[in-house]
């Protein structure tokens, strides 16, 4: 089992594992960001470039550097292999100049986008990002496409992170959509603007990074940090049926999938569970869902996460 | 046991005559009551004379239009979530067609309302807002009989296409 030290912590896993993964293993904070890689999908990663880090030694044989920042979420590891990431100046810059780059045609209409609160794009160019623009031509614009009743596209906010097209290349039988064109001009379109109607189709809203695919029941109704998440289930024929609802006051606005700690959703959820059963009387409610505490969507919400100190607990139990 | 140096005997001793009588002591309240009668005031009547406030007061809100009378708007909810005194809720809408001049963005707010009993005039509703909608103006809301009539919606908000508000001295105080 090859054994990897990132920033200075070392971890044996087994072999064919990725930096990231490892990465992933020893814990969030050495975790590189990651906005085109996710977990449950093959052939993931590689176009975005925000998980970069720097190969101090490639491995116990060949100790050599590697000449430029890898990938972590296509470079294997070796036995021996020392990794920076934070720890390394050079990747945190390499990294903002990344962000600098998404964000050149992204059009930070965060005021109007509903993903804002829970959108990747946001997490990654807060920490990772300047904050400030040196980009001052038109940002590119599209012809808006309608891809059916239940997902809006917004192609100007896309970052071609292609998660969408393997989720529908490989969740969903009968892929209808996909990138054309190329380059500067690629887009996310479904062929002749079919409507995608598959029974796990909703879900490349969860899987997408940033605001392009939302979800068209939820358009404008709320912003996610006014909404409660809920842990519920319920018996679905086609799915695992677990999911999150997203109340707002007795209403529930919203059906997603629930996600992990790297914002991967844990099971796919079908389309009838996140369009059409959005009565409470649908679910069986397990509990409020446990939001990180430094999440926006965790303000005016005072359950969940509360962590009483060792000692502050043996004065209490007194 | 004396714990500071502050504490004063209390004198036990016996008033004089002229003490007794207790006219010369309520003669001298009078005189100092009777000064003030025709002194200035301290108070105003308000509301027919206002009293004069800094520029850059923190007072009743607006609702910002652009130059070309478009709602700068788009119900991004930032206030309501700065707002200390959640004060601040609102409702979203999209934008149809045809509604262009009415309205900047796609999105815009169909209910817009500052409870302005809750609301503690911070200023913190302007700081947060990314589209330069919302203001405090050195105007006060307007007292009311009933506690109702201080939720103010869109229309006691928006500011009137025809009577524009100046903001200009409020925005200063952001850049510098």
């Amino acid at each position: 089992m090859p054994k990897v030290t990132i920033d200075g912590r070392t971890i044996e896993v087994p072999e064919g594992t990725t930096i990231l993964q490892a990465a992933r293993m020893i814990g969030p904070e050495v975790a590189p960001p990651a906005m085109c890689y996710y977990t449950k999908l093959k052939t993931s990663g590689g176009y975005c470039r925000t998980c970069i880090v720097k190969v101090a030694q490639g491995s116990e044989k060949d100790p050599r550097p590697m000449p430029k920042p890898v990938p972590s979420c296509r470079t294997m590891v070796m036995d021996g292999m020392v990794v920076e990431n934070e720890t390394s100046p050079e990747i945190v810059e390499a990294r903002k100049g990344v962000v600098e780059f998404l964000l050149a045609n992204h059009p930070l209409d965060c005021p109007v986008c509903d993903q804002a609160g829970e959108c990747h794009l946001q997490d990654l160019s807060y920490e990772h990002g300047a904050a400030k623009s040196r980009y001052e031509f038109d940002r590119r614009t599209f012809d808006k496409i309608n891809i059916g009743p239940y997902v809006q596209l917004h192609m100007t906010r896309c970052i071609l992170c292609y998660r969408c097209v393997k989720t529908a290349e490989q969740i969903t039988d009968g892929r209808v959509h996909g990138v054309i064109n190329r380059g500067d001009h690629a887009e996310i379109s479904t062929y002749v603007e079919q409507a995608i109607d598959n029974d796990f189709s909703g879900n490349v809203i969860d899987v997408c990074p940033v605001g392009a695919l939302t979800d068209k029941t939820f358009r404008f109704k709320s912003r996610v940090w006014f909404t409660k998440p809920m842990d519920a289930h319920r018996d679905c024929p086609t799915c695992s049926g677990k999911v999150v609802l997203w109340y707002q006051g007795e209403e529930v606005l919203r059906v997603t999938g629930r996600k992990d700690q790297w914002g991967e959703v844990e099971e796919f959820i079908c389309n009838e569970c996140r369009f059409e059963k959005k009565k409470t009387s649908d679910w069986t409610i397990e509990g409020p869902r446990a939001i990180d505490r430094h999440s926006v969507i965790s303000q005016g919400q005072y359950s969940g996460n509360l962590e009483i100190p060792a000692h502050t607990k043996k004065k209490l139990i007194k | 046991m004396q714990l500071t140096n502050r504490s004063k005997v209390v004198s036990n001793k016996q008033m004089t005559l002229a003490e007794k009588m207790y006219l010369p002591a309520i003669l001298g309240g009078m005189w100092i009551t009777i000064r003030h009668f025709f002194r200035k005031g301290a108070t105003v009547r308000y509301p027919e004379v206002k009293r004069e406030v800094s520029t850059v007061y923190r007072g009743k809100h607006v609702l910002k239009r652009d130059e070309q009378g478009r709602e700068n708007c788009t119900a991004c909810g930032l206030c309501a979530v700065a707002c200390p005194a959640e004060a601040i809720t609102m409702d979203a809408a999209e934008r149809k067609k045809g509604e262009e001049h009415l309205y900047r963005e796609e999105k815009y707010a169909a209910k817009y309302e500052i409870n302005m009993l809750r609301c503690i005039f911070c200023g913190l509703c302007e700081e947060a807002c990314p589209k330069q909608a919302i203001y405090l103006t050195p105007e006060f809301p307007a007292a009311n009989y009933d506690r109702s009539n201080f939720i103010f919606g869109k229309d006691k908000l928006v500011e009137p296409i025809d009577k524009r508000i100046d903001v200009s001295l409020r925005k200063k105080v952001h850049t510098s």
